[in-house]
């Protein structure tokens, strides 16, 4: 008997291997590498594992002009895939500089000896998380694409709950084991129920079958598309799938949350553009009108809740899932303009997110309590670097025209007037106006606290060179891309004409 | 260098200073003496630009272009028309006035303070010569950011409520604002308002028009004027009513009224209506407020309804006034938070029934504000009686029962200033004025005073302005022609 393999184009895959690879000799490292530069040489493997992922991927854009699957249609070597690379590795390389300082969390009280204890697996998790994630974008089938969220979701699990010895640390990995596999179940039976009417597991495939079989509209792919939304959703934290979200990116060590809050968001959004747009192309009005639905919800949820919170991290939460309506507004349009506009809207919102957490976790550390608007109080005037990095995020959240976020805003806008979505529009525009009163909040919280409540912080913080590193890459991407839209436009055009739009 | 760039400099140069204020650890001293060094340069490049400007040529001049993204039909599109020109003079003027006032008092947090301030210059600059719906849009927002945060930090006692109430009012009319644009721009094919077409569309009129109304503000949006003008720091409270105030009014003509024309024939009526009842009900506010900021800041809800008058009654006339005023009350009204500064300064308060007789002993001072004062309730042949003539002649024409409404608003005026005079100037002296007040110091002066000279000229020769906004002899037709 002859096992029949298939043939493997190595190179389309190489970000994953990088990754992978790195993510292996991380974990070596954590048995073989003496505790004294344990950190600093895992951190150095991640570096090189994330650098080679960005070189990969950037090589891979520019020789994938002609998107196409490889393995036998498991995966697309193309320039979405490549674009999400690029961009999930930047994401991958800025944590590993901010877990450097920052993992674990600072807010316990553990003897400091034992910080390096588990360091190295830290960050062969955040490798293997980004080698699920890269692996995700560019999945091609129903079952590369379970086993990717999975394969990413389970690292996350595990990092969320770093922190053992604190108990908001595991509860957060807890909370999100639990509603994740909710979702991943979700997804799996959608899966299931579509590859039962259709017959086919891979995107065109289903496609093909859907029009040849006349299925458009079918009540199994319906159904199965209902539920592969919901389980999308969770990976994406948009409304109603949300309920986990503010509690687990609380609990998890800020620098998870950072890289969960940027980075999952943009694998699961391009991965759900991909797969609604190429497999169920003829459902479209189905879906767009879920995702418009879905969309509006977490405006109204996540930026209604984030005004009555307090604590910092709980407000960027809330403030990711309306960030998730803003982008699924383009999603839902699925046209071309709408992946344009998701594409762009993700870069700076992915830095200005990764951004905002590392100014928490700079305060997290210097006061060794959870970060709130009281404690925030007198924080610009400290560090005035990060203060003005921080409001600077949150006038960019704001849509203020300060940053891409403001261009992000409007490409959205564009793709849901074209499509005909005036309402929608209007909705975005009414969540833009909540949003204000939350983020001038933070800002006010930094800046204008009367001057008895300023001389809260004592001693001085740490020099923190890494960190302030990262939240500067942040800044020059969320600052650039307002002056850079073209270009940007241009990588994110030619990314989305690999879709069939 | 050409003049075409002076363009884009006056926008950059205030924002490039800024980056450097906030780059350069200097002391408190050094950090104001550059950031009016830099504003200083502003109103240069200001009188380079208008000296090579082209009165008698017609349409955009000193036109700046370059792609800024394709796919949508964005631009960044610059460039300045007479009237454009005039509003910029006034912006870097009044900033320079009111930059030189925060180096005067010597504001805490001097290197945030001054960068937000050039931030402001340059942004408001930009507003008044874009030509492109979303750079146009770029600009009005990022007028709000240093805004925001000047009033919040440097303001008063109350500052946390005006603030949230300032942002959520603005925020509102301009995100609206930003839906039109985007209803308007993706129909037209383009953003660019030199080439873009006019719209009949009178949704999308609406959308710009609150967003003007609210900024300007006209009744019945101004419910953030009071709180922010007499929270915010004098000067801030001086560009604000001076300067930002007049984005809004500038919207209304540069892309309201003159991108569509017919909605703006439907909604005349309306408009003028509420504009009316600004001018009528600001000035019995002004006239019933017990403070000095008080009455500056209803003084000027009532002018920016004149002025909406003056705009909407579509006229030759009208316009030539609503920009003659524009600049006019701009000057009078910078002039005026920078005195009520000063008053605070000595007495700790701008309440009227603790203040009085600060005359004695003063000249100074009770020059400026008597000459200020008397500009401001345009007695005859002031700039501002220019301005305000020719707007009721304008509206006039329409019908007389608006000019009737004005001309009852401006013996309003001379009521509520001639109060103001009376009550901080001469009257008892009140409890908070010390003796030992000293009168206006050189410094005040010579940032004052610079203004009164810019109000004397424009009353001396208010045609310098009137004649000189509009290409052609009929400003209507030109408005009407998109300026061409």
């Amino acid at each position: 008997m002859s096992l029949h393999t298939p043939h493997i184009d190595w190179f389309g895959l190489a970000p994953v291997f990088a990754l992978v690879g790195t993510s292996f000799v991380a974990l070596l490292c954590a048995v073989l590498v003496p505790r004294a530069v344990r950190r600093i040489a895992a951190a150095s493997v991640a570096i090189a594992g994330f650098t080679a992922g960005i070189v990969l991927a950037i090589w891979l854009y520019v020789d994938s002009a002609n998107g196409h699957t490889i393995v036998s249609g498991a995966f697309y070597r193309d320039r979405w895939t490549a674009l999400g690379q690029i961009i999930l590795c930047g994401i991958g390389l800025a944590t590993t500089l901010l877990a450097v300082e920052h993992v674990p969390g600072w807010g316990r009280n553990a003897d400091p000896a034992r910080r390096d204890d588990h360091v190295a697996e830290f960050f062969a998790l955040l490798l293997a998380s980004a080698a699920g994630m890269v692996f995700f974008v560019g999945a091609a089938n129903l079952m590369t694409l379970f086993l990717s969220l999975e394969w990413f979701s389970i690292a996350l699990y595990v990092m969320c709950a770093i922190d053992y010895d604190l108990e908001s640390s595991l509860e957060a990995g807890l909370k999100y084991l639990i509603v994740g596999s909710f979702g991943a179940g979700a997804l799996l039976f959608g899966s299931a129920l579509v590859y039962g009417a259709t017959g086919k597991i891979s995107f065109h495939g289903i496609a093909a079958a859907a029009a040849s079989q006349g299925l458009t509209g079918d009540t199994f792919v319906v159904v199965g598309i209902a539920l592969i939304v919901a389980g999308l959703g969770f990976k994406m934290s948009a409304a109603p799938f949300h309920m986990w979200t503010p509690d687990v990116y609380e609990g998890a060590p800020t620098t998870v949350t950072a890289w969960m809050s940027s980075a999952t968001k943009v694998a699961a959004l391009l991965l759900t553009f991909r797969l609604m747009t190429t497999a169920f192309a003829g459902d479209q009005h189905l879906w767009g009108w879920a995702f418009a639905i879905v969309a509006t919800a977490s405006l109204a949820i996540g930026n209604f809740a984030a005004l009555v919170q307090r604590n910092v991290k709980r407000i960027l939460a809330y403030s990711s899932i309306s960030h998730a309506g803003f982008m699924l507004i383009g999603l839902s349009a699925g046209s071309a303009l709408g992946g344009r506009a998701l594409m762009y809207y993700l870069i700076p919102y992915s830095a200005m997110a990764f951004g905002s957490f590392a100014v928490v976790a700079a305060r997290e550390r210097e006061l060794g309590v959870p970060v709130t608007l009281d404690n925030l109080a007198g924080f610009g005037w400290e560090r005035p670097f990060l203060g003005v990095a921080m409001w600077f995020f949150m006038f960019g959240f704001a849509g203020l025209p300060l940053g891409g976020g403001f261009v992000g805003k409007f490409y959205v806008f564009a793709a849901a007037y074209q499509h005909g979505w005036v309402w929608l529009v209007i909705v975005g525009v009414l969540a833009t106006l909540v949003s204000l009163y939350y983020y001038l909040g933070i800002v006010r919280a930094m800046y204008m606290r009367p001057a008895a409540e300023l001389a809260l912080a004592g001693g001085s913080p740490p020099r923190e060179r890494l960190l302030q590193l990262t939240v500067g890459a942040a800044l020059v991407v969320s600052f650039g891309s307002l002056f850079a839209v073209q270009p940007l436009i241009d990588l994110a055009r030619h990314a989305a004409s690999s879709l069939p739009l | 260098m050409n003049a075409t760039s002076l363009t884009s400099i006056l926008i950059w140069l205030p924002i490039a200073g800024a980056l450097l204020i906030w780059l350069l650890p200097l002391s408190r001293y050094a950090t104001g003496s550059l950031a009016l060094l830099f504003s200083l340069a502003e109103v240069g490049f200001w009188i380079e630009q208008a000296a090579r400007f082209d009165f008698s040529g017609s349409g955009l001049q000193m036109e700046e272009r370059a792609k800024w993204f394709g796919d949508l039909g964005v631009s960044y599109h610059v460039g300045v028309y007479g009237f454009s020109l005039w509003l910029v003079g006034l912006t870097v003027v009044a900033m320079a006035a009111a930059t030189g006032y925060g180096f005067w008092v010597g504001r805490e947090r001097s290197r945030a303070y001054f960068g937000l301030m050039l931030l402001l210059t340059g942004a408001t600059v930009g507003v008044f010569e874009a030509q492109d719906l979303l750079v146009f849009y770029a600009f009005f927002e990022a007028m709000l950011i240093p805004l925001y945060i000047l009033i919040g930090v440097w303001g008063g006692a109350r500052r946390m409520e005006a603030t949230i109430k300032f942002v959520i009012y603005t925020m509102a009319g301009s995100l609206l604002m930003l839906a039109a644009i985007v209803a308007y721009g993706l129909k037209a094919g383009t953003f660019d308002l030199v080439d873009g077409p006019t719209s009949a569309s009178r949704w999308l009129f609406l959308g710009f028009m609150l967003a003007f109304a609210i900024k300007a503000p006209l009744f019945p949006f101004h419910g953030w004027l009071p709180d922010a003008y007499r929270q915010a720091p004098p000067e801030v409270s001086a560009v604000l009513s001076g300067v930002i105030a007049k984005a809004g009014l500038y919207g209304m003509l540069r892309i309201a009224i003159a991108k569509f024309p017919d909605p703006t024939s439907f909604y005349r009526t309306t408009v003028l209506a509420l504009a009316a009842a600004a001018l009528v009900y600001g000035s019995l506010l002004a006239f019933r407020s017990a403070d000095f900021r008080g009455v500056i800041a209803y003084s000027s809800l009532a002018q920016s309804g004149l002025i909406a008058l003056g705009l909407f009654a579509g006229t030759d006339l009208g316009f030539d006034g609503a920009v003659l005023q524009m600049v006019a009350h701009g000057l009078i009204s910078t002039s005026l938070f920078l005195i009520a500064g000063a008053v605070e300064r000595r007495t700790t308060t701008g309440e009227f029934r603790l203040l009085g007789g600060m005359a004695r002993g003063r000249p100074a001072l009770a020059t400026l504000l008597m000459v200020v004062g008397v500009i401001s309730l345009a007695v005859p042949g002031s700039a501002s009686f220019a301005g305000e003539f020719l707007i009721l002649a304008g509206v006039f024409q329409r019908a007389w029962w608006w000019s009737a409404i004005g001309a009852g608003a401006i013996v309003l005026a001379a009521m509520y200033m001639l109060r103001l005079i009376s009550a901080v100037l001469h009257e008892a002296r009140g409890s908070t004025v010390p003796d030992e007040a000293l009168d206006v110091r050189p410094g005040e002066l010579g940032l004052v005073v610079p203004l009164v000279a810019g109000l004397l000229f424009l009353s001396a020769w208010p045609a310098g302005i009137s004649h000189h906004s509009f290409f052609g002899q009929s400003p209507a037709a030109t408005v009407k022609s998109q300026f061409k």
